[in-house]
């Protein structure tokens, strides 16, 4: 039975099943410190440091929007002092996370896809692997390192600019009372939840490199096979971000409610 | 030093090689020719472990490489150089980081010594000076040269070429061929080279292979060879198109 269905599920599986060895090889590779130290510099700066603005932007624009949704509904039932510990716990568990994660995929997953892409069309990673230099050691794991340690730093960054935004307009535009709201944001919003976040962003930057590399290095012939690569990490890490999101939600809260 | 048996590679249905038989001696020179398309490059890059065979055996110094992973062909590959058809020099890297790309690792060899080589390996492609161009900057025969550089400046003991001469002009070609037999003889080299370029195959070889229905067709001395009678490696040879393929 070689239906076009059971030829995509095949197809599909396959892919999965790379993707866990390419995690595999880049782990074991990882722990066992042949990293290049100075690639994994230039990777936390071009991941981390190049990606600020657009996730400040992001977390500055999101903390504000729903400081103002949220106010307006709240303000109907005379609870607007509760609008910063929305803000606060959405920010910290799920949107600082799941954005910062999203943009990142954008920016980073097709940079990566496009990049490897164009080494393996040009025999580029055969010229390394002839250079007896393994292409997972010297190109994926630099990335996944950079990403799992930058998208937790960028998170955290995202979700202070989106508290502070969502007080401004909180408290400067619609005229929150600033000690009410900031109490109540502290009274609701724990620890746990920031640790949430940086929990989350950890595991998204490692799927964001992940899929942008395997996409990159198992790419088509030509610029189709390149572009199609790019299009491809981009959307298959955007969807593993909100499907992981629900199943770490799930998973997370479920831990932390019992310790 | 390189043994091929009963060597059968294909891609989905489309068998490319069936049954491929060759030695390589060291310090010989061979040329593989062959139709476009014939599995040439296919075939040079299963000597290195690039791409797995389907069948047969691949033996360097007498260690078969077929069942190795990649981590145990990287020590393999230590004893090749391998020049590509587009040079694959690292875009992203100067012409002396390129070059300079083996070394990045090793702990035994000083910044010194390293920035030695590289002048070194530049000197014999003759580009001394450009060290600090990008690949970008190069044109395509100053890219093979480069990567020719790349390929012999940790002295490995067979180098390998995918279509050296492929699009440069004549005298471009000329210079890499004069290139392959300095590295050859200098650095007494096994050299393994693919082409389609019938005058650069028959001075760079000491033996000319001919691929031909996905097996080694013919095999002798660039002499043997070139004054064959058989109609095929005659056609091949002269360039004649067969009357009976339509190609339009």
């Amino acid at each position: 039975m070689n239906t076009p269905a059971t030829k995509w599920i095949a197809e599909w599986l396959q892919g999965l099943g790379r993707i866990t060895l390419l995690a595999k090889e880049a782990l074991t590779s990882l722990f066992s410190l042949k990293v290049a130290w100075r690639d994994l510099v230039y990777q936390i700066y071009f991941i981390g440091v190049k990606s600020q603005s657009v996730v400040l932007i992001t977390g500055a624009f999101t903390g504000m929007v729903l400081a103002a949704q949220t106010y307006f509904q709240f303000h109907k039932v005379r609870m607007d002092t509760a609008t910063l510990a929305v803000v606060g716990v959405s920010m910290c568990s799920e949107l600082g996370p799941v954005l910062t994660g999203l943009m990142v995929a954008g920016r980073v997953g097709a940079a990566i896809a496009a990049e490897l892409g164009t080494m393996r069309v040009t025999e580029q990673i055969d010229a390394l692997r002839t250079l007896a230099t393994h292409p997972v050691d010297y190109l994926v794991v630099p990335r996944l390192a950079a990403a799992h340690l930058t998208l937790p730093l960028l998170t955290v960054e995202s979700i202070a600019v989106g508290i502070g935004a969502g007080y401004i307009v909180g408290v400067h535009l619609l005229g929150i009372d600033p000690a009410y709201s900031w109490h109540n944001m502290i009274k609701y919003t724990g620890a746990v939840d920031v640790f949430i976040g940086i929990i989350k962003a950890f595991i998204y930057g490692g799927l964001v490199a992940l899929i942008g590399c395997y996409k990159g290095m198992s790419c088509g012939e030509g610029a189709e096979g390149v572009g199609r690569a790019t299009t491809e990490a981009v959307v298959y890490s955007s969807i593993a971000i909100l499907i992981a999101n629900f199943f770490l939600t799930l998973v997370l809260g479920k831990i932390f409610q019992t310790l | 030093m390189i043994e091929v048996r009963e060597l059968r590679k294909g891609f989905g249905s489309q068998p490319i090689l069936e049954g491929v038989n060759f030695e390589i001696q060291s310090g010989e020179s061979v040329v593989i020719i062959g139709r476009s398309g014939g599995g040439k490059s296919v075939l040079l890059k299963q000597l290195i472990g690039l791409l797995k065979p389907d069948a047969g055996e691949v033996r360097i110094e007498g260690e078969d490489i077929v069942p190795m992973d990649e981590r145990q062909l990287l020590r393999v590959r230590q004893k090749f150089g391998m020049l590509f058809q587009g040079a694959a020099l690292f875009d992203s890297l100067t012409v002396a980081e390129n070059i300079a790309f083996p070394f990045r690792r090793r702990r035994d060899v000083t910044p010194a010594e390293v920035a030695r080589r590289v002048s070194a390996a530049l000197e014999m492609v003759e580009l001394p000076g450009t060290e600090h161009k990008k690949p970008s900057e190069l044109s395509g025969g100053m890219k093979k040269r480069v990567g020719l550089a790349r390929a012999i400046v940790y002295q490995p003991q067979i180098v390998l070429y995918d279509e050296p001469t492929t699009g440069l002009d004549p005298i471009v070609s000329d210079s890499i061929d004069q290139l392959i037999m300095r590295v050859r003889d200098r650095l007494n080299v096994t050299t393994v080279v693919v082409t389609h370029d019938m005058r650069s195959a028959r001075r760079v070889g000491h033996r000319i292979l001919m691929l031909h229905d996905r097996r080694v067709y013919a095999s002798g001395t660039p002499d043997e060879i070139f004054s064959s009678q058989d109609p095929v490696v005659r056609r091949f040879i002269e360039g004649v198109s067969d009357p009976k393929e339509h190609y339009f």
